[in-house]
């Protein structure tokens, strides 16, 4: 009523109520639809699914893929999630969009008509410009393929479970699972996920492999001179070190059966089916977030939304961007919201109303197009190199950012910089950094296999800041032992040369190097 | 636009967790298992229904990856700086410890939940309970189902079966509908035979232009139109028909009582009496399924014998010798006080290490046979204890050649051997 009166007063806003229906969500998306397009957003057809806060958890338990195969670990997940969420220690999360063509949505039932229209304008039109827009994604993942790969693995790996048992199946994938972050390669671009080609490929694999196997397990001594027999010593294998772990493993494992290296596969396809979303969120959320507060604002200066719809979509937005400081008990690191939210929003203050330091800062998108610039942001980088290009000197001071620096070899910490003229660009390149995954996991790459010998496998870690390999390593390589079948080592080395080791099976006496 | 496609999906696969939770039990069978035991003996026998919560040790469930350990040089920018300028120096905390991994989340080195904790249901506890006695399938299913159902009265439908039809109700129905249907043609009628009556009676008009003729025959008309109306309605119709409809309900029959027996001599250590708690829940959730209502009767005997409830009965220790009889006698005395065997179901479990005064054994047979056994539907006891027979049990073979359908003993040293004494409770009431 009130709201009517400084708006045109010929559009009536959609509706008024909270109770949504499936005619409203549908008039909320053709103009949030028109909203997008006003602004440049491309995206995937959507389809969006309105499911139940059980269908929710089942969701969300199956790390966001509508089909999986089956394992312990999901039910774990999803015992986790139900507990907390019947206890009401734990809201679920309004929204799960897949990586996929068409882009699936999940709007919970439960939600008010607001909540549905933010998800929509989240999910459907923010996330998914994402998914079709940014490198990563375009040259990683093949959205038209993901389901039809995911109902092929999981009925392959239900095929195996009643051929070969769940229990031979579930250690398989417990030990994948393991390896999962080193099943990913980070240069290569992979061939495309197919699951016809990959049922189709399926048998030739299995000969072709058997055969590079044959070759690299020959046991019977090629005739020829010792000086030949030695440098055949002197050669590693891999000749390179390899950092895919899980794709080593899957091609050169002595011992596995092809149903083994075939589950391999589906856990490494997998894992870099994830990758870009794992290097993207601050990137992502930041972008999804950005756009359903841009589009919904848009409605509203339409008037096609109510004041009460903007007062409780404003809630939740200030509840998703929320950044508790350090020493708050609800701090658990940056939250990738706020950080993402605020880089895009302030790009585009950066480049309607640029300052003297924007101009310093920012020389070439100071005053630019602002759908254009966030266009290529969001498009060509992840969140190591979108922080470092973009983090401006006004959020760092927004988000009062500081840089602290913990070494073991000091009694004390040290406050490296701080959010003022003199910290800004160390704060950036140290922020970047933390995006940065080969900082976030043990730098680990497979160095050599003992060919002609005992056959063992070993790998090597080399340490960044002479940070040591974490306690559960020992429990990880009695994984890649159980897929390998011989020895495996793991030797952490820098400059100076060994540093650690471990092995499995463990060594009686671990002797130091 | 129409670009999207909106569905519903809320009726559709709501359980697809099912199969990884049920996983999930599967690979930690035995930390639930133990839930479920230490549960069952803080449970009362009569509560052994009902889900339970289960609590795991989260590092038993971690999927341990390769991470950063503590040590080295390691720098973290973090939000909401109030007083540090560069170069500040803090105190580390005593005792290590250092800053976090580059993710928020717990580190998987033990921090964060100490306990993984979560709900199993009434199902899933029976199963694991069963699955401890090793109960076979077709046992756990006549303890979780009930097996006889009786159709009871659920009011009236529409829709059934001629053979359910309600013929009173049918044409009462009938009724109304015509009386409704046609009560307001025959009022008219009534109305207008009245007219037509008082025009034939009245003097003609003289006037031809005013002849009662014409108006009679109209009213004629239409007094004929209506009835051909009224009868037009039928007589009995389907919107009519009324059928009978039946609910199948479980038929727990009627009463039971349980007796449980158990020596509670300083010889029964807490272990046999958990072997024998298990027993009786056993026996209680058999009956609980074919009975309507079951009363539990807890007799503990040394020397002498006493009605206790079931806290008393479980946990509490005596010393001093055993005298069996004693609690064959009370039993009978309360059987003959409280439970007339015309009105009950007597069930009675007796548990015990196989203790008795030797001269009491023949007693105790003597009692069974003579007085308990012909009032009850059956009779089991276990001898819990991994040592030879004493009197008692060779008396009580005796009692079981004799009375075979009504009596089962079985020797027990483990919750696993609770079974073969049930399998013949249930191949008797299976037969």
């Amino acid at each position: 009523m009130t709201d009517a009166m400084d708006r045109p007063s010929e559009v009536r806003p959609i509706s008024t109520g909270s109770e949504w229906t499936f005619d409203l969500i549908e008039q909320y998306d053709e103009e949030i639809a028109k909203c997008a397009a006003e602004f440049g957003l491309d995206t995937y057809p959507n389809q969006v699914e309105v499911i139940s806060a059980e269908q929710m958890m089942d969701a969300y338990s199956s790390v966001g893929m509508p089909v999986g195969y089956n394992h312990w670990s999901f039910g774990k997940q999803f015992l986790n999630t139900s507990q907390g969420y019947q206890r009401g220690q734990m809201g679920l999360a309004y929204e799960i969009v897949i990586n996929s063509d068409p882009c699936i949505a999940y709007l919970m039932e439960e939600n008010t008509l607001p909540m549905q229209a933010l998800v929509i304008a989240h999910a459907s039109y923010g996330h998914n410009s994402f998914f079709k827009g940014n490198y990563l994604f375009r040259t990683w993942t093949d959205a038209s393929a993901i389901i039809d790969y995911l109902v092929f693995a999981r009925n392959y790996v239900a095929q195996c479970e009643e051929r070969h048992g769940v229990d031979a199946v579930e250690q398989i994938l417990d030990s994948c699972h393991a390896l999962m972050n080193y099943g990913v390669d980070r240069y290569k671009r992979p061939s495309p996920i197919s699951a016809a080609q990959e049922q189709r490929r399926q048998q030739d694999r299995e000969e072709y492999q058997q055969r590079r196997l044959n070759d690299l397990w020959r046991t019977i001594p090629k005739m020829g001179s010792d000086e030949e027999e030695e440098t055949l010593r002197k050669t590693r294998f891999p000749e390179e070190p390899q950092e895919n772990l899980l794709y080593f493993i899957e091609k050169n494992g002595p011992l596995l059966e092809t149903w083994q290296r075939e589950i391999i596969r589906i856990v490494r396809k997998l894992a870099q089916y994830f990758y870009p979303q794992r290097q993207t969120q601050v990137m992502n959320e930041g972008w999804a977030s950005f756009w359903h507060y841009t589009l919904l604002h848009r409605m509203y200066e339409k008037g096609l939304v109510t004041d009460g719809f903007m007062l409780e979509f404003l809630q939740s937005h200030t509840a998703v961007v929320y950044q508790p400081p350090f020493d708050s008990p609800w701090y658990s690191g940056i939250n990738p919201y706020t950080l993402g939210f605020s880089i895009y929003t302030d790009l585009r203050r950066i480049c309607e109303n640029p300052t003297d330091e924007d101009k310093h800062w920012f020389p070439d998108i100071a005053g630019s197009d602002w759908i254009e610039t966030l266009h290529f942001a969001m498009k060509n980088f992840k969140d190591e190199s979108f922080i470092h290009q973009f983090l401006s000197p006004k959020v760092m001071r927004d988000l009062k950012l500081f840089s602290i620096s913990d070494d073991d070899q000091e009694e004390v910490y040290r406050i490296t910089a701080i959010h003022d003229e003199s910290g800004y660009r160390t704060l950036r390149e140290k922020l970047a950094r933390q995006y940065n995954l080969s900082f976030r996991e043990p730098n680990l790459q497979v160095w050599n296999v003992n060919v002609r010998g005992d056959r063992s496998l070993t790998l090597r870690h080399i340490p960044v800041n002479g940070i040591p390999m974490g306690a559960a390593t020992g429990e990880v390589l009695r994984h890649v032992h159980r897929l390998w079948g011989f020895d495996v080592h793991l030797e952490t080395v820098d400059d100076e040369g060994v540093k650690g080791e471990f092995h499995c099976p463990p060594r009686k006496t671990e002797g130091g190097a | 636009m129409g670009m999207t496609h909106i569905v519903d999906r809320r009726l559709n696969g709501k359980n697809k967790s099912a199969v990884n939770r049920e996983r999930f039990l599967r690979r930690y069978r035995h930390h639930i298992k133990k839930a479920v035991s230490d549960a069952v003996q803080r449970r009362s026998i009569t509560d052994v229904e009902g889900g339970e919560s289960v609590s795991i040790p989260a590092r038993d469930l971690e999927e341990p990856i390769f991470h950063h350990g503590q040590g080295g040089k390691r720098e973290m920018v973090h939000p909401g700086n109030k007083e540090f300028v560069a170069g500040d120096e803090l105190p580390k905390p005593p005792g290590g410890g250092g800053g976090g991994q580059g993710d928020g989340k717990a580190s998987p080195d033990g921090e964060g939940m100490d306990e993984f904790a979560f709900q199993i249901t009434q199902d899933e506890f029976l199963e694991f309970l069963f699955d401890d006695l090793e109960l076979p399938n077709l046992a756990r299913k006549k303890l979780r189902d009930t097996e006889a159902f009786k159709y009871v009265r659920s009011g009236f439908s529409t829709q059934g079966v001629p053979a359910k039809l309600d013929v009173v109700r049918s044409l009462r129905g009938a009724h109304a509908r015509r009386l409704s249907l046609g009560g307001a043609r025959k009022r008219k009628i009534r109305e207008l035979e009245a007219q037509l009556a008082a025009l034939k009676t009245a003097p003609d008009d003289l006037d031809p232009a005013f002849s009662h003729k014409d108006q009679i025959e109209v009213l004629e008309a239409e007094i004929a139109k209506l009835k051909s109306n009224l009868k037009r309605i039928p007589y009995i119709d389907e919107i009519d028909l009324r059928y009978r409809q039946h609910l199948k309900q479980p038929q727990p029959a009627t009463s039971a009582v349980m007796f449980c027996l158990m020596d509670v001599s300083g010889s029964m250590t807490q272990m046999h009496k958990d072997i024998a708690k298990r027993f009786f829940i056993l026996l209680y959730l058999f009956l609980k399924k074919n009975y309507k209502r079951i009363d539990v009767v807890f007799i503990r005997h040394h020397t002498s014998a006493k009605e206790v409830d079931e806290e008393e009965f479980f946990y509490s220790r005596e010393t001093g010798g055993t005298i069996v009889s004693s609690a064959l006698k009370l039993m009978d005395k309360i059987i003959k006080a409280r439970y007339s065997p015309a009105e009950w179901n007597i069930y009675a479990a007796q548990a015990s290490d196989g203790d008795n005064w030797n001269d009491d054994s023949p007693i105790c047979s003597k009692i069974l046979s003579e007085q308990i056994l012909p009032q009850v539907q059956y009779y089991s006891y276990v001898e819990i204890t991994p040592q030879d027979h004493q009197m008692l049990w060779y008396e009580y073979e005796k009692v079981m050649a004799e009375n075979p359908d009504s009596f089962a003993m079985q020797q027990i040293a483990d919750p696993s051997e609770i079974y073969p004494v049930f399998r013949q409770l249930f191949e008797r009431k299976a037969a």
